[in-house]
């Protein structure tokens, strides 16, 4: 179904680099912030999916690890500029910190990191489904579907309309875009597994990428394999470094010859064909290396 | 760049250059490797190797902490085995020096694995971790205990030889550090690596549980900065002519400085490069010109100067 356009999910991604980044803008859209960086040659390499790494805090940091986030969307600008652009609920320091950062302020960032979302050979139908911000990363990868002859529709969910993030351009690349908010204070009452069996039989999708918190993920694999279609995932696991170096974003995932390993989701993901994934808590038994 | 010489020793093992990676935070050198060629690194040293592959602990592995973190991964690995068929052969490709840390869990465990390193070509120096506190059991954190780290490092010695120099790595949680740094000395190491993470918690303010999965975790980073300069003053006090690779929270050049003066012959760069890839880099070039600006020519007469 998906073509691996050579290193879409290769680990390590061979793109990234540290630069010092400018921010752009900064501005709040709805619960969540939307940061423009100017990232050096970040968003020439970034493919949707990607995501970057933040060094937060400033030089007296006493905060030294990276804060991770998906990039919403990246362009080339000139030979050799880029921008960058992040969603990012402030929902603890370091993105407190960030999100009070003004326009011209200097970070460090590091990036592309982390693999892409492969793209299907052929235009097929595609559903889109984000959880809060997780959303984000998927609207760029709408566009490049889109490109590809696809059809696109897009399952938007929240807990309140304020965490639904949806923007106007977003929303014009896709053929649809259903919102469900678990108040029911836009769009449809529930959750986002509540409209897609609906949605993929009625425009038979035969693919289904998703971003958010990993219930979410869950809930709509078993979605994904009811109907027997393929689901590419992008995971939101704790990071300490985003590199690969520190060992904290592992999940039990299976390798290509099906043996399970805690595998770091940063340099092996965020982007994951759900195929490999093992929804369970802890270290499941059989796991390569298990006490 | 300055004029000034780097290169250092760790017993009988010569380096271009002070500043290494620390065990656990630099995996095997790919992944940073992307980042910088890894010869510009006085040493890489590998993530502890066990006999066996290793699943590490459960997740949450690890919590932010004021100017540090708290980790519980529980040295995942690929194993001895896999380790010297892929993972080192490629290390060594690039033309970096190897010092590989090996951890067991047992007295015989480091005896095994010693044997299978005895022999294999490339390897600059052991470290021998019997100081890691993320262990299911704390009786397995072998540098607690005087008996345990003397017999642990006799049995490393008796099984490698002399082919390398062998680094103990040890902790600083015990109430005199000198002393298990004695037993050691005693036992056939070769040079010290000081310090290993402090046990540490994190309890959630809401859940009113434990953050990590391990609940327990190792801290490093600046937090525990002075814990590192004083227990490597206190050892190059009492043994002056045991080389120590130091490490604890070394973010810049001034950092790594502060070890060299209090006796370290080489500095380890870990958490810094958590969250700046560039670190080991940037802070051997920072110590350059600090050790130039302080007028040493070569960072040899910079060791241990705090005691002068």
């Amino acid at each position: 179904m998906v073509v691996d356009e050579g290193w879409s999910l290769v680990p390590i991604n061979p793109r990234a680099e540290v630069t010092q980044a400018r921010i752009l803008s900064n501005r709040k859209v709805g619960a969540y912030h939307h940061i423009a960086f100017e990232a050096g040659e970040i968003g020439r390499y970034a493919k949707p999916g990607n995501f970057i790494a933040i060094a937060v805090g400033g030089d007296f940091s006493s905060m030294p690890l990276h804060r991770v986030f998906a990039i919403y969307r990246a362009k080339a600008e000139g030979i050799h500029a880029s921008t960058i652009e992040i969603i990012v609920a402030a929902h603890g320091k370091g993105s407190e910190w960030l999100v009070k950062q003004s326009e011209g302020s200097q970070l460090r960032i590091t990036g592309p990191l982390g693999t892409s979302f492969p793209l299907p050979a052929e235009p097929v139908n595609v559903a889109i489904v984000g959880g809060g911000y997780g959303s984000a990363p998927l609207f760029d990868l709408a566009d490049h579907l889109k490109t590809r002859g696809c059809r696109v529709d897009a399952v938007i969910g929240a807990s309140t309309s304020s965490k639904i993030f949806a923007p106007l351009d977003g929303k014009r690349t896709v053929n649809s875009v259903t919102v469900t908010t678990e108040d029911g204070s836009a769009g449809v009452q529930g959750r986002v597994t509540d409209v897609l069996d609906e949605l993929i039989d009625r425009q038979r999708i035969d693919l289904i990428y998703s971003c958010g918190p990993m219930a979410m993920l869950k809930a709509i694999d078993e979605v994904a394999q009811r109907h027997q279609i393929s689901h590419l995932i992008s995971v939101e696991e704790a990071m300490a470094c985003g590199i690969g170096i520190c060992m904290t974003c592992v999940l039990p995932i299976k390798d290509s010859k099906g043996i399970v390993k805690m595998t770091r989701t940063c340099i092996e993901g965020p982007v994951i064909d759900s195929e490999r994934v093992l929804w369970s808590k802890g270290i499941p038994e059989g796991t390569w290396g298990a006490p | 760049m300055s004029d000034v010489d780097l290169s250092t020793e760790l017993a009988y093992a010569k380096f271009e250059n002070p500043i290494f990676t620390a065990s656990g935070c630099a995996s095997s050198g790919k992944e940073l490797a992307q980042f910088f060629p890894l010869t510009e690194l006085g040493a890489m040293v590998t993530k502890s190797i066990m006999l066996r592959p290793r699943s590490g602990r459960a997740t949450p592995r690890m919590a932010e902490t004021p100017s540090g973190m708290l980790n519980s991964i529980g040295l995942q690995g690929p194993g001895i085995d896999l380790f010297l068929e892929e993972d080192l052969p490629w290390l060594l490709n690039t033309g970096a020096r190897a010092v590989v840390s090996i951890a067991g869990e047992s007295v015989d465990e480091y005896g095994a694995l010693s044997r299978r390193l005895r022999g294999v070509k490339g390897i600059s120096a052991i470290e021998v971790n019997i100081s890691c506190p993320n262990v299911e059991n704390r009786g397995l954190v072998f540098a607690c205990d005087q008996a345990s780290a003397r017999a642990v490092i006799e049995t490393v010695r008796i099984n490698i030889g002399g082919e390398y120099p062998i680094i103990a790595k040890l902790s600083p949680d015990v109430t005199d550090i000198s002393l298990i740094a004695g037993e050691v000395i005693n036992a056939g190491a070769d040079g010290l690596a000081l310090i290993n993470t402090l046990l540490g918690m994190v309890i959630d303010s809401e859940t009113l549980k434990p953050v990590l999965g391990g609940k327990t975790g190792g801290l490093s980073g600046p937090a525990i900065r002075p814990v590192a300069v004083r227990a490597i003053y206190q050892v190059h006090a009492k043994y002056p002519k045991i080389p120590i690779l130091g490490m604890g929270g070394v973010t810049s050049g001034g950092d790594a400085l502060q070890l060299i003066a209090a006796g370290a012959s080489a500095v380890s760069v870990g958490t810094a490069s958590f969250g700046d890839p560039l670190a080991p880099v940037r802070i051997k070039e920072e110590l350059a010109s600090l050790l130039e600006g302080h007028g040493f020519s070569r960072i040899r007469d910079a060791i241990g100067v705090a005691h002068v």
